[in-house]
């Protein structure tokens, strides 16, 4: 065991990590950042996106088009979502946390209904590689890879599309941007979908790595508000260097002390931050908003 | 005396629904039949109506810090969980006699309250407010659910109290009331249920006098506008800690209920689940007046019993149906919409006879 090897193990696990973070964040973040609203069925969005990625696997699909196909779904879920539930709520924020919970209410026991306790998992692609006295999962990379690519066509979106000027319009000056005849509601409506479908993609990305049970969600959602928490509305200045930060205090701590003590050490973290730097990102937003 | 007096007056107020000889009235007719009840009944159905008083407790404490300081937690269940593993950890190693089962649920509570300043401590002195405490709140549950969860080995154990894991904790002896010859025991029936009853009228009345004193009115103020309230020289970080530790040990003593009740406990107690049905009940009942919460908690709770009986996996779906009407159809609960509607025509009648 040379320091080349515990070097390159490290930034593996840092890499496993803040993909995680970012992945399973972004979704919950461009919702929060574009209209205040915690969606807190975003759990369900992702299990979502596993279980149609997973069910179009099994149909006979390649992978890669079943991550699309989950993605899409949980897009248009989001949709309907939007439409039925919380366009009626965007002035009562804490409403809609509540009521995005009872959706998730109905969805893992919808879930566990229709589909049974488990469905049948998909296998991890692109075997494993060896460096020094371990194995490590090439799939793992990939996911790496689709964190940065995904914070990457979310720059892009936002930044050099039609839809992301209006977006940004959008959230800055509400009454302003509908007064210059943007359709702000579809604006909602889009945003919204874009925040599911981002859900399901990591869904989808991690179906092949985890078992497949309606509760998944709950897997991720914590790790998504920590992120969002600390790194509040914005995307770019936000998530990105949150996954960063906090990538690194769950995997220094969970290789010092295992899996819950890296979730502990986040809570930990970010009940500190949130103390440290008392006006915060936190907040600021939905001052704004309001 | 006068002092006294004083505080009897301030069970009426602005800030609760129900007033006159006819509110009070009915609250004593109420009360008297709940008095009487176990002697109409068998000890089963008692031993189960103890379970739904139980959970009352903890919705009282969601009223409190939601619908009255207008911030929304998702921790209640932690306080819960903390409070009913305290009080297992406490009896399983001291045993129950001379009375310790009564100082057990005491300090159980205690822990349970002092946990809440820590995080109270962090979360409002770090201003964080509105979704942001939901959030924390509820990461914190979460965490501690999959903390109790993992403790299933040996090595995890707090004297001869073994965590168990996912199993939860069992056996812990229930209430013991020292007395001379022969200690009370509380079993699951006509005993704690005249306990639980005693509990819940003084927490009742006590939660009323408190949010018609001077400090109900400055958390209401809080609820409608902190920053006004904190120009009118209200340090409100320390009105919103006060507030969320007297929900925690309210929550807390919930916990503790439920473990002496069933004597049992597990980390699902703190899961997803678990913290969403006190909500449930709360927004269903009314969220902003502690009598439609204690309404609305029993009567959901009645109606979730019995559609379990009749199609258990549809009953979640069902509740969270409820939650998402109420919230797009009565933001304002539907206890408290009829409960309104009542008094209204309560005037008109006695405004027609005088």
């Amino acid at each position: 065991m040379d320091i080349a090897t515990h070097v390159f193990s490290a930034l593996y696990q840092f890499g496993d990590a803040f993909a995680f973070l970012v992945l399973s964040a972004c979704g919950l973040a461009v919702i929060f950042g574009m209209m205040g609203v915690i969606n807190l069925a975003h759990g369900e969005f992702i299990m979502c996106g596993a279980y149609v990625t997973a069910a179009t696997v099994h149909a006979g699909l390649p992978l890669p088009l079943g991550i699309l196909v989950g993605t899409l779904v949980s897009a248009l879920v989001g949709v309907v979502v939007e439409l039925a539930v919380i366009r009626h709520l965007y002035d009562r924020p804490l409403d809609t946390i509540v009521a995005t919970w009872g959706l998730s209410l109905i969805a893992t026991q919808g879930t566990l209904i229709m589909v049974g306790s488990t469905m049948a998992g998909v296998g991890t692609p692109f075997g494993s590689f060896q460096v020094g006295d371990y194995s490590y999962s090439i799939y793992r990379i990939v996911l790496f890879c689709a964190a940065l690519g995904v914070l990457a066509a979310l720059y892009a979106l936002f930044n050099w599309t039609r839809f992301g000027v209006l977006a940004r319009a959008t959230i800055q000056v509400p009454h302003m941007a509908a007064a210059l005849g943007v359709d702000t509601r579809l604006i909602y409506s889009l945003t919204f979908a874009c925040g599911a479908g981002l859900a399901g993609l990591a869904g989808g990305l991690y179906a092949p790595t985890m078992t497949l049970v309606p509760t998944m969600g709950a897997t991720f959602i914590m790790e998504a508000f920590v992120t969002v928490v600390i790194g509040g509305a914005d995307v770019f200045l936000g998530t990105a260097p949150a996954g960063g930060v906090l990538a690194v205090v769950k995997s220094v701590m969970t290789s010092w002390q295992g899996q819950l003590f890296g979730q502990i050490g986040l809570l930990v973290a970010v009940i500190i931050v949130v103390r440290v730097l008392p006006k915060g990102i936190s907040g600021f937003v939905l001052r704004e908003r309001t | 005396m006068t002092g006294l007096l004083a505080m009897f007056r301030r069970l009426e107020g602005p800030q609760t629904a129900g007033r006159g000889p006819a509110f009070w009235g009915l609250f004593a007719l109420v009360l008297a039949a709940a008095l009487a009840y176990p002697q109409f009944s068998d000890g089963y159905t008692v031993g189960n109506t103890v379970y739904f008083f139980v959970w009352v407790f903890i919705a009282l404490s969601l009223c409190l810090i939601w619908g009255y300081g207008g911030s929304l937690s998702f921790g209640q269940t932690a306080f819960f969980g903390i409070a009913g593993y305290g009080y297992g950890i406490l009896t399983i190693n001291f045993g129950s006699a001379y009375g310790f089962t009564l100082v057990a649920l005491v300090a159980a509570v205690a822990i349970a309250a002092l946990f809440a300043v820590l995080l109270g401590y962090f979360m409002f002195f770090g201003r964080i407010a509105g979704v942001f405490l939901g959030i924390v709140t509820l990461a914190v549950t979460l965490m501690l659910e999959r903390f109790m969860a993992q403790t299933a080995g040996p090595e995890w154990h707090i004297g001869t109290a073994r965590l168990n894991g996912f199993n939860g904790m069992s056996a812990m002896p229930p209430l013991t009331i020292p007395w001379p010859g022969e200690p009370i025991v509380l079993f699951a029936d006509v005993g704690l249920y005249y306990l639980v009853l005693g509990l819940l009228v003084f927490v009742y009345l006590a939660l009323r006098i408190l949010m018609n004193s001077s400090f109900g009115n400055v958390i209401v103020a809080i609820r409608e506008n902190p920053e006004r309230a904190e120009m009118l020289g209200y340090d409100i970080r320390k009105y919103q800690l006060i507030t969320f530790v007297i929900g925690a040990a309210l929550a807390g003593l919930s916990g503790v209920l439920y473990t002496v009740w069933g004597q049992y406990i597990t980390p699902s107690s703190m899961g997803m689940t678990a913290a969403a049905l006190p909500l449930i009940w709360v927004a269903v009942g009314g969220r902003s007046d502690l009598t439609s919460t204690v309404i609305g908690t029993l009567v959901v709770l009645a109606a979730f019993q019995a559609l379990t009986i009749y199609g258990s996996q549809y009953a979640l779906v069902f509740m969270g149906v409820l939650l998402v009407l109420t919230v797009l159809i009565a933001p304002n609960g539907l206890v408290l919409g009829v409960m309104n509607w009542l008094g209204r025509i309560a005037t008109r009648l006695t405004q027609r006879a005088g």
